[in-house]
């Protein structure tokens, strides 16, 4: 009995695959019809879900804009997110199936480790990648591979830098998540800058994803070291446990992060006076004035939760804007394939600027890095504020 | 002064962890099971008390009462429909479907209350005391914890030892058939042990969330897991020795922290662990197994 | 020639039938890959379904045949996975033939991961049940613990350790970084395909089912079924428990060495290398059967493409992949099914046919 079920379900199986591959097929002939395809990879769920969603949602809008106005070159756009739950191995089966969809152009991965992966792929296939918020440096060391966000290093150099020129303090303490590729980043590259920028680090404390709930002893020693400042180059659901405790434990100093605290204030249910006088660097603010930021904020209010509404939502937002600003200035058309699409976009990359909700005039170069400028903004009553 | 700090925080984690490892330790020791949904129950138990308390604006006691009898009829349900099917089935298939049920319940949240964290609101309203001007500060929620974990194990354990259903249940955990022919009823012990033990974690939830304010649907894996060590750690199935072995744990880990790396500290967490298991096998206060022949 | 098929012994029954499945498996690859009928997913999926099978079934000897529960198999696979990945880097441009380099990475891989394996073997002797399952995740734990603050550098002076940051390795400008603590390790070549892969996995059950069929697995099992008794008749307890420990810890590290050298980036988490995922591959050993190899195969295949072949349902793929595991453990485990299954066995059906059939002819 045992066997043959065991049989049957091998046979099921193997069946369903043979089925998925007609599918595949029909769709991979479907490629003719007029429509451009955007894949999306990001973590839906699991504990990084937040950003996945977050970027997957802005993409999402970004096309449904895009079609509601006509489409790219009056092609409609076709937008596919799947789920990679921040895994690398998944990252690259969410690749696959959309390889089999008939992608033309990627938009992901979201989190770094699973775009070091994917990016090989692609890059194998010339399949065009931008990753909304991939930061590690490996991310986009392929030709084929561009950015939304800033790189790690650039981060960490930019936040030395800003911190030393305005004369904020001299003295600081990091807290950074060790097991994080994203906050070792903007770490290493801080540290480094803050020596040439002469300001003294006088505690380096970190955690790891196991232990990133009690932070008391990291405050302690932070307490003792005497610092000014603690820089904190974490994400937002950290950083609100750690200014809670900090309270908590009487520690009263300032704080600086980067774009990895943008959404601190949105953090449903977050006492934002923990937060007051919280600075940091982010290319995105969802306060901000000008208008492209509040179409986009109206936007995503009226078709997604208030709660994943960051950074992540206006680089995958941005993404989708900056393929579209690409395809059209290399003249994309439908029949092209996608390795075809690929080397076009490639090279009109190089040669476009955009203005998006998370800078403006952004451009890049062949290395796949953008060119924008930080807004530091400062948190006063419960709201971002441009300190510039 | 920096080490008393250390201790009171380290006491403060250990007792969330003791009250955890208490939830494992009973129900090991009556349905011989690890029940590895638990650490999700305190997640559920948070997500509760945070519904009731910050999105529907009730008094925070009404959040706790709540939350925990929310807690107790999930566990006993989780019981009576995923465990008590299994009652003779392997172990490791018991293992496996308390494994399916902490999948279940962390999707479940993750569709219901979303992929971010939420803030959590203190159930506590105790002022923190500063010791010797501010060097030394201890938190309202520092101090509850320690004061109800203390309480809740002395009740526990006059429970265990003095009531009527508390010797059932040791009679039930020392021989499951001797107990049902002295017309004990099993399985309604069992379903108690369960309905106490996910009522503890649910006072555990509210106490880390409070103390560490986030809450998302993976709150309680972590905790989860380094109540079982602890759990094992103290010898597993023994009440005190979950108390031990909780406390003990969040102590190590809160000077490993101060002292050495915050970046290794689970790593020596572990390492403790091991040395103590190599020199007493069954745990610090486990009952030496005496082997049949 | 029907005679010679009844003598054949039920274990090399057992095992043949093993292979045979596993062959027309690969068959049905072949041909599919020849004829252009295969989907980048189903394509994607061949290695790291062979690594699973390879993880179940190596963690299957630990589980299955020596009796004992281990909840860090994937601290081995850890192992296998950083030790090739460093060897593979750190020798790309030196040995530039794959067909050199991957079996030497396999071979590294393999060994380290065995070196952990007796030095966990050792504690693992004195301890039981429980307590034996929570030093095995501890020493999963603590490895994926060191392996993330872990900076390994070369440059002209030789090799440079730090524990701390890339920073504090003081490499010569010239150095290379290769193990980058939380970021792991990137750029290994993509040395794994499918026929390795298979022929590892054929390696492993070949290995496996000599193990159980020879006289060493036959006092391994007796020493799970009574292991005083196995004492007493002069079975060397220690011996076997660190031989069956070494070897599925072996197995392990080479699963760990082709999904490294599947993936261009290679870090330590929760979900790879931490307890996740060696519950992931516990639960494929249970689901498969408790000792059965050919289980832990078949289930490795159906949970490594269940949650893909879920992705339609979108947000409730984990949902439904939780309540369809707890549904096959209830199914297969609890009494009442039982009961209900043999009662509704195709077996008896076909007997209680055959014997009808058999009367009619009378």
């Amino acid at each position: 009995m045992k066997k043959i079920i065991a049989l049957l379900l091998s046979a099921i199986l193997v069946l369903v695959c043979f089925a998925s591959c007609g599918s595949t097929e029909e769709a991979g002939n479907a490629n003719d019809e007029a429509v451009i395809r955007i894949g999306g990879i990001g973590p839906l769920t699991g504990d990084a879900s937040v950003y996945g969603t977050a970027a997957m949602n802005g993409a999402q809008l970004a096309v449904n804009e895009i079609n509601a106005a006509g489409g790219i070159n009056g092609i409609k756009v076709e937008f596919r997110a799947e789920d990679d739950v921040h895994d690398a191995e998944k990252s690259v089966n969410a690749y696959n199936i959309l390889k089999d969809w008939g992608m033309d152009a990627l938009v992901g991965t979201v989190t770094s480790n699973p775009c070091i992966a994917v990016k090989d792929e692609a890059a194998n296939d010339n399949i065009f990648l931008l990753t909304p918020s991939g930061t590690a440096v490996e991310c986009i060391d392929v030709p084929n591979a561009f950015r939304v966000c800033f790189s790690d290093p650039n981060q960490g150099v930019a936040s030395a830098d800003y911190i030393a020129d305005n004369a904020i303090a001299t003295k600081i303490a990091v807290i950074y998540n060790s097991s994080d590729a994203y906050s070792t980043g903007i770490y290493e590259k801080f540290n480094a800058q803050a020596g040439v920028k002469g300001l003294e680090i006088v505690a380096a404390e970190s955690f790891t994803a196991d232990t990133k709930t009690d932070f008391s002893a990291q405050i302690q020693n932070i307490k003792n070291s005497g610092a000014e400042l603690v820089f904190l180059p974490i994400y937002c659901q950290e950083a609100s446990l750690i200014l809670n405790q900090a309270k908590q434990a009487g520690l009263s100093v300032k704080f600086f992060g980067c774009d990895g605290l943008d959404g601190i204030l949105s953090i449903e249910n977050f006492d934002t006076s923990l937060a007051e006088g919280v600075m940091l660097l982010t290319p995105f603010s969802k306060d901000a004035q000008d208008e492209a930021t509040q179409n986009f904020v109206k936007a995503y209010r009226e078709n997604y939760d208030e709660e994943t509404l960051n950074q992540f939502a206006a680089d995958g937002y941005d993404a989708v804007y900056i393929i579209k600003a690409a395809a059209e200035k290399a003249g994309i058309t439908a029949d092209m394939s996608a390795s075809e699409i690929c080397d076009a976009l490639k090279v009109a990359m190089t040669e476009i600027s955009v203005d998006g909700v998370t800078g403006e005039g952004i451009t890049w170069t062949a290395d796949g890095e953008p060119s924008k400028a930080p807004k530091a903004v400062i948190i006063k009553d419960g709201v971002y504020t441009s300190m510039d | 002064m920096n080490f008393l700090s250390f201790l009171i925080s380290g006491v403060s984690l250990g007792g969330i962890y003791a009250l955890i490892a208490l939830g494992y330790t009973m129900v090991y020791g009556i349905a011989k099971m690890l029940n590895f949904a638990h650490g999700d129950v305190i997640m559920i138990g948070g997500y509760m008390a945070y519904t009731l308390c910050s999105t529907m604006g009730m008094n925070p006691m009404i959040g706790v009462i709540g939350s925990v009898a929310v807690c107790t009829l999930l566990g006993v349900t989780i019981e009576r429909f995923a465990y008590k099917p299994l009652r003779t089935a392997a172990p490791l298939a018991v293992l496996i479907t308390a494994i399916g049920v902490s999948y279940l319940l962390q999707n479940l949240a993750l569709l219901i209350f979303g992929s971010a964290a939420k803030s959590f609101t203190s159930v506590v309203s105790i002022k923190g005391i500063s010791l010797f001007d501010g060097e030394l500060v201890v938190s309202g929620e520092t101090l509850v914890t320690i004061v109800v974990s203390v309480v809740i194990m002395i009740a526990l354990t006059l429970f265990v030892n003095k009531t009527k259903p508390g010797r059932a249940m040791r009679a039930v955990s020392e021989d499951k058939g001797a107990a049902q022919l002295m017309g004990v009823n099993v399985n309604a012990t069992i379903a108690l042990t369960f309905a106490i033990g996910s009522a503890l974690a649910a006072v555990a939830g509210l106490l880390l969330c409070s103390s560490y304010p986030s809450l998302s649907p993976y709150t309680g894996a972590m905790p989860g897991i380094k109540a079982f060590t602890a759990a094992v750690f103290g010898g597993i199935g023994s009440i005190p020795g979950a108390m031990i072995g909780g406390i003990l744990l969040g102590i190590i880990e809160n000077l490993s922290k101060g002292y050495i790396s915050t970046e290794l500290s689970d790593a020596i967490v572990f390492s403790i662990l091991i040395i103590i298991l190599l020199v007493k096998p069954t745990g610090i206060l486990g009952k030496k197994i005496s082997e049949k022949v | 020639m029907k005679k010679n098929i009844k003598a054949v012994k039920p274990a090399t029954k057992t095992s043949l039938i093993t292979y045979a499945i596993v062959a027309v498996l690969f068959l049905i690859v072949i041909i599919m890959d020849a004829t252009g009928a295969m989907s980048s997913l189903f394509r994607g999926l061949l290695v790291p379904i062979c690594t699973y099978a390879i993880l179940a079934v190596s963690l299957n000897l630990v589980v299955g045949i020596l009796g004992e529960l281990s909840l860090g198999h994937a601290g081995f696979m850890c192992v296998g996975a950083y030790a090739s990945a460093f060897f593979s880097v750190l020798t790309e441009d030196t040995i530039t033939n794959a067909w050199i380099r991957f079996p030497l990475a396999l071979i590294i891989g393999g060994i380290s991961a065995a070196i952990f394996g007796i030095i966990i073997g050792i504690p693992v002797l004195r301890l039981k049940g429980d307590y034996l399952a929570i030093v095995t995740l501890a020493f999963g734990e603590i490895i994926k613990n060191i392996v993330t603050v872990l900076y390994v550098g070369i440059d002209s002076k030789g090799l440079h350790f730090s524990a701390e940051s890339s920073m504090a390795l003081g490499l010569e400008p010239d150095g290379k970084n290769i193990i980058k603590g939380a970021l792991g390790i990137t750029g290994m070549p993509k040395d794994s395909n499918f026929y390795i892969a298979f022929a590892i996995l054929l390696v492993t059950l070949i290995v496996a089912y000599n193990l159980v069929n020879s006289r060493s697995g036959r006092a391994i099992m007796s020493i799970r079924d009574n292991r005083i008794a196995a004492e007493s008749i002069g079975i060397n307890v220690t011996k076997y428990k660190l031989i069956v420990f070494a070897l599925s810890a072996f197995f392990a590290g080479l699963a760990g060495v082709l999904y490294s050298h599947n993936l261009s980036s290679l870090t330590a988490n929760t979900n790879n290398f931490g307890y996740n995922m060696s519950i992931l591959i516990l639960v494929i050993v249970v689901l498969g059967g408790i000792g059965s190899i050919r289980g832990s195969v078949i289930s490795a295949i159906i949970l490594t493409a269940l949650p893909e072949l879920l992705r339609s349902v979108k947000e409730y793929r984990m949902l439904v992949y939780a309540i369809v595991l707890i549904a096959m453990m209830i199914f297969n485990n609890s009494e009442k099914t039982k009961n209900l299954r043999s009662s509704i066995s195709l077996k008896k059906f076909a007997e209680a046919k055959l014997k009808t059939r058999k009367g009619g002819t009378k």
